[in-house]
């Protein structure tokens, strides 16, 4: 009580400019690189609201999927491309029965759960097994999961499980084409009702879906699952000794994690209309863990804010900068090398930081 | 006789179960998978001696890559995630050596005498960030690594390369994504003093090189520094209580692996015969690593013989598994076969509790 009586006076004493700036170095300066960019890229300002819009509400959800574990002290879970396989996986066979519509993603959502916590609760016991380790061992399990689904795409749809669908399925009967047409649910949650604004077109329901998870996620944090999280993500052996079960409520965080990554996907993928089925998924945990980042959260702290905030930061960076890089360097592809340089350089100093405070700590 | 003979027979077997709990049941399983794809190759009629010369490229080939695992492991930085840092390195340099016209074996000599020092300097650089962040090296290797390699693609489509053989042919800036060393060192480790031995073409020069290297590395493991280093990884705080520096010895352990990585990828394009840039090194790392683990190295404790045996066993899966995936199944398979049991055997590895490598 004493210490929840501290920090407002602590934040009090006027409006403290530096510090501001020192705590939100990461968002203030992705904030500067996105404005530069915008104006170096050149673009019509609808046409650049408009990306933003669609990417925001395609990608959102993916990225608060990550919140849970790193408020359980899992870090930042790589391991939600499994969630996001899981989500192909229902997409196949929905698109394979012939579904079409809302009542196909629905379907696609009913079919994805199961699989999402099934993978969700294989994921969360491998990392207990590797405690203290998890990041890692999610980096290389999502390699892992990725080499297993190729096999499953490649080779055992059609050539053991007999898969009747010549639009799916390469020519020699066997394995899956690299692309799947998800036109029958195509835009099925986005068009349910969309306002339009000239060139800008507002994909309510997602929007409602994604802001129903935000509500969810801070009830969920209230609860007593909720104060479970933040006990062991806080100290493993205090929790311990105030009688929490540490493995299942880690397992549990995992499960959400990729549940919630696993509904994610399907948002991402109605909304693109166009499944590849073997890239999709494979750079969900990367990108979804670099606009968190950017979004100011770190390793061990983040919040629905954060998250959203860098998504939209981290997809403005992506709209703008290949034609920033083509006005500014001449050369297109920098600004493509610079955006994936970006992803990868955040993630990189985010864990050096992490790990750099944490030795000082002890 | 017949007790003997039956005792023997259990001895054996138990000698067999132990080998068996040492290996882990993953290898196990790679190493059934390997049997049965040797099997499968006699069985199509595959020809043995093309397969048996492509092992002993590829095993050579590689070779060096894998040995860069072996100083950060052992002195307790874990597996070189970063190595993408040191290919690079031995990339610039090779494209230097191109670029000042040099061919054939000065080619490939310059390339190594400017490779060793660049990726040495580059690995120093890179242990100053690692003891920094000592317990998430591998984390923030991994990142590093890959932005490394995108850092260096904009370095790539950017650098004012002039020699018409790296450029693009419609001018442009930036050179391309695959350069033939056709006319600079294009195998010329695998050539010399190659010879033919029933049908298996022997890359001698390749081979020689791969074993001096093994040779020169195994001596300075046993070197004074060699020891330090392995004593920092096998208890810290014992070599810290003993007096030794343990950031120094850490340095040391990322400046010798990214060096052996830069030298690594040089024999590596000379046997392949093109240098590859841009994303091509994004997951080399994470093949050498995989090798050292089949080869029976764990996280924290790998030899010259771990990596050795690694990457023979691993080489020969990719390619007798190759043209067995091909006739049976699709052509990607083989790939596929790849990803899988290298992150599997990763996996495997950093599951394991390590209380065994501690007592060491």
């Amino acid at each position: 009580m004493e210490q929840k009586a501290k920090i407002p006076e602590m934040a009090q004493p006027s409006f403290n400019l530096g510090r501001l700036l020192k705590n939100n170095a990461v968002p203030i300066l992705f904030i500067i690189i996105c404005a530069l960019g915008s104006y170096y890229a050149r673009l019509p300002l609808p046409f650049l609201i408009a990306e933003i819009t669609t990417r925001m509400a395609r990608n959102s959800f993916l990225v608060i999927s990550l919140i849970i574990p790193i408020i359980a002290g899992m870090g930042l879970n790589f391991g939600i491309v499994l969630g996001a396989m899981a989500a192909q996986f229902a997409f196949i066979a929905t698109v394979f029965w012939q579904m079409q519509g809302v009542a196909g993603l629905t379907a696609t959502v009913a079919l994805t759960i199961p699989v999402a916590i099934v993978f969700g609760w294989l994921t969360g016991m491998l990392f207990n097994r590797t405690r203290g380790k998890e990041m890692i061992t999610g980096i290389i399990l999502s390699f892992f999961a990725n080499g297993l689904y190729q096999l499953i795409c490649l080779w055992v749809i059609g050539g053991v499980i007999p898969f009747p669908d010549e639009s799916m399925v390469l020519p020699s009967g066997v394995g899956l084409r690299n692309t799947i047409n998800l036109k029958a649910m195509h835009y099925a949650l986005d068009n349910i009702v969309k306002w339009r604004y000239g060139m800008i077109g507002v994909p309510v329901m997602t929007f409602v879906a994604v802001a129903l998870l935000c509500v969810g996620m801070i009830y969920l944090l209230k609860t007593k699952l909720g104060q479970d999280f933040r006990a062991v993500g806080q100290n493993q052996q205090i929790a311990g000794v105030a009688g929490i079960n540490i493995d299942k409520v880690r397992i549990l965080a995992i499960v959400f994690s990729t549940v919630l990554a696993a509904l994610g996907q399907i948002i991402f993928l109605q909304n693109l209309g166009i499944l590849t089925t073997y890239g999709s998924h494979v750079q969900v945990g990367t990108f979804a863990v670099a606009a968190i980042l950017i979004g100011g959260a770190s390793v061990s702290k983040a919040t629905i804010g954060q998250a959203l905030l860098g998504t939209f930061l981290f997809h403005t960076l992506f709209i703008v900068s290949p034609l920033a890089g083509k006005n500014l360097m001449g050369n297109p592809q920098v600004g493509e090398f610079f955006r994936v340089f970006v992803a990868y350089g955040v993630i990189g100093v985010a864990l050096a930081l992490h790990a750099w405070r944490g030795r000082s700590k002890k | 006789m017949a007790e003997q003979v039956r005792m023997e027979g259990n001895g054996l077997s138990e000698r067999l179960k132990a080998i068996a709990a040492d290996l882990g049941v993953p290898r196990l399983i790679i190493f059934a998978f390997l049997g049965a794809m040797v099997v499968a190759a006699f069985l199509l009629e595959l020809p043995i001696d093309t397969l048996t010369g492509n092992i002993l490229t590829r095993f050579g080939m590689n070779g060096i890559l894998v040995l860069a695992m072996i100083p950060t492991m052992q002195v307790g930085m874990g597996p070189n995630f970063g190595l993408p840092l040191g290919i690079t390195c031995g990339l610039v340099a090779a494209t230097l050596s191109i670029e000042f016209g040099f061919t054939g074996l000065a080619g490939f000599l310059v390339s190594l005498a400017i490779a060793f020092p660049l990726g040495g300097a580059a690995g120093y650089a890179y242990g100053l960030l690692l003891n920094k962040v000592r317990g998430e090296e591998m984390t923030v290797g991994t990142y590093f690594g890959f932005s490394i390699v995108s850092l260096m693609s904009i370095f790539w489509a950017m650098a004012p390369y002039r020699s018409p053989e790296m450029i693009w042919p419609y001018g442009g800036s930036g050179l391309r994504v695959t350069i033939t060393l056709q006319n600079h060192f294009d195998k010329i480790l695998d050539h010399f003093l190659a010879f033919n031995v029933m049908g298996i073409d022997v890359p001698t020069g390749l081979l020689l090189f791969f074993f001096a290297a093994c040779y020169l590395l195994w001596l300075f493991m046993r070197s004074r520094h060699g020891i330090a280093m392995t004593t920092v990884g096998n208890n810290i705080r014992f070599a810290e209580s003993i007096g030794l520096n343990v950031n120094r010895y850490r340095l040391l352990g990322s400046t010798l692996s990214c060096a052996l990585g830069a030298a690594g990828i040089i024999v590596y394009a000379q046997s392949y015969g093109f240098l590859q840039l841009y994303q091509a090194p994004l997951f080399m790392a994470f093949f050498a690593v995989g090798s050292i683990l089949i080869g029976g190295a764990s996280i924290n404790h790998a030899t010259i013989k771990h990596a050795v045996i690694g990457t023979f066993l691993f080489q020969s899966l990719l390619v007798v598994s190759l043209p067995v995936a091909n006739l049976v199944v699709s052509e990607n398979l083989s790939e596929v076969i790849r990803i899988i049991i290298t992150n599997g055997i990763i996996l495997y590895a950093l599951s394991r509790r390590e209380s065994g490598s501690e007592a060491r």
